[in-house]
């Protein structure tokens, strides 16, 4: 049984954890906001984008000269998945939802005989593959010190990305990340962008106007692909940058109203044993009166 | 005079969005001016600057990289970086240049064709625009 003491300290260290927590859940609500604003911001871009190169994709894709980012190398022998998580923990089951994702897939590759390569983002992901999958990363893009994540850095990670397909690393690349749909459910998301795939793009690009194209309808192409992987890669950063606020915030009300359970508890048990300890001495002191 | 639903966006941001006559586009072929009901093209965008004029005035922004979208009604401009004209300043100007210097060296070095061009046609529509804003940039290009 612990002393009144012991539990008096609990009770006091509990409340401070809570004082944290609530903090952190605020912070994070604030940080939400800023997220999903910046999200909402970057949607006509990404959409339009979208629209357009799924127009382009359809009239040039099936000619002989389409190129390689949009047909592919004609292999999938090497897998190149780019694992998105956070730079900071705390955050509930958010980064473990990603990695969990990318590990089965990797599992679903390796069972098939690919060859499977690692790109991570936020140091998070890293540290949890590097586990049983160390020998397959090749690379890490680290956005500790960024504050606010903007398309420049969508933009250095898609160049990389590029540099490796131009230089034959690999077939296909796939990017993981958490969608976000609420505060309180983010989806983990596999999407595939080498090569270019635009199947929710099409009923929108077929608006029926034929367009024409300056220079032409293949050297418009070829300079949109590249951007149309760095406008993938942002939309995805910044979609998982208002899924880890999310996540955390929700993680962190979950654990403010959990250390208020405990306090209710613990306060209840330092009663108890301050009523026992107080019963205690009066029936010392009647006996001792009644022996006299 | 009709007038056009004129969109312009970077990936961080929705920069304008208003009605107006006609929108001078740096295209990649060269400047283009379209106004209402203009046949529908989609073209892709060099540095410069574009104009548009309307009811509320004229307004010059500088973009760099993207396309335009026009078909009839609207024109929509996706820029990769874009900015309102007087917000544009030497470092910004100074810091596209250099960037586009160090890619020039490194395709030089490459062995794709064309890459090298491509990388110094943008520096030499980067200095027109430094020259046409009042921001020269010439002198941070070294001679290839």
């Amino acid at each position: 049984m612990p002393s009144l003491k012991d539990l008096k300290n609990r009770i006091e260290s509990v409340k401070s954890t809570r004082k944290i927590t609530k903090a952190m859940q605020m912070v994070a609500a604030a940080k939400l906001r800023r997220a999903q604003d910046a999200a909402e911001a970057a949607r006509p871009y990404a959409e339009k984008m979208n629209a357009v190169m799924g127009g382009l994709a359809k009239a040039v894709g099936d000619s002989e000269g389409a190129p390689k980012l949009l047909a592919g190398t004609g292999k999938d022998d090497v897998h190149l998945l780019v694992v998105m998580t956070a730079e900071r923990g705390l955050c509930g089951g958010f980064n473990s939802s990603i990695v969990r994702l990318a590990r089965n897939r990797i599992q679903e590759l390796l069972g098939a005989g690919k060859t499977v390569k690692i790109l991570t983002v936020g140091k998070k992901g890293r540290e949890q593959l590097r586990r049983d999958h160390g020998d397959k990363l090749i690379g890490h893009v680290d956005l500790s010190d960024v504050k606010r994540v903007g398309y420049a850095n969508a933009s250095e990670i898609a160049s990389d990305v590029l540099g490796r397909f131009d230089a034959g690393e690999f077939d296909v690349a796939t990017i993981f990340y958490n969608r976000f749909e609420s505060v309180i459910s983010q989806v983990p998301t596999a999407q595939q962008i080498i090569p270019a795939s635009f199947e929710d793009a099409e009923d929108e690009a077929d608006t029926g106007t034929l367009y024409d194209y300056e220079p032409s309808e293949e050297a418009v192409l070829e300079d949109l692909l590249p951007r149309g992987v760095a406008t993938q890669i942002f939309t995805a950063l910044l979609e998982n940058g208002a899924s880890e606020q999310g996540a955390r915030m929700s993680a962190m009300d979950n654990a403010t109203r959990n250390a208020g359970e405990m306090i209710d508890k613990l306060t209840i048990e330092f009663n108890r044993s301050r009523q026992a300890v107080i019963t205690n001495e009066l029936i010392e002191i009647i006996s001792g009166a009644e022996a006299l | 005079m009709a007038t056009m639903q004129f969109d312009l966006v970077s990936p961080e941001r929705r920069l304008a969005s208003m009605e107006v006559t006609e929108v001078q586009i740096p295209g990649a072929d060269g400047d283009l001016t379209a106004m209402s009901d203009h046949a529908p093209l989609i073209t892709t965008l060099r540095p410069g600057v574009l104009k548009v004029s309307g009811p509320q005035g004229e307004k010059s922004f500088f973009v760099t990289g993207g396309f335009a979208d026009i078909a009839g009604p609207s024109a929509t401009i996706l820029a990769e970086r874009a900015m309102p004209v007087d917000e544009v300043t030497q470092e910004i100007m100074d810091e596209l240049v250099d960037e586009g210097v160090k890619k020039r060296d490194e395709a030089r070095k490459g062995s794709v064709d064309g890459a090298a061009d491509a990388v110094a046609k943008f520096l030499g529509d980067l200095v027109a625009v430094g020259d046409e804003i009042n921001l020269p940039v010439r002198s941070r290009v070294p001679a290839p």
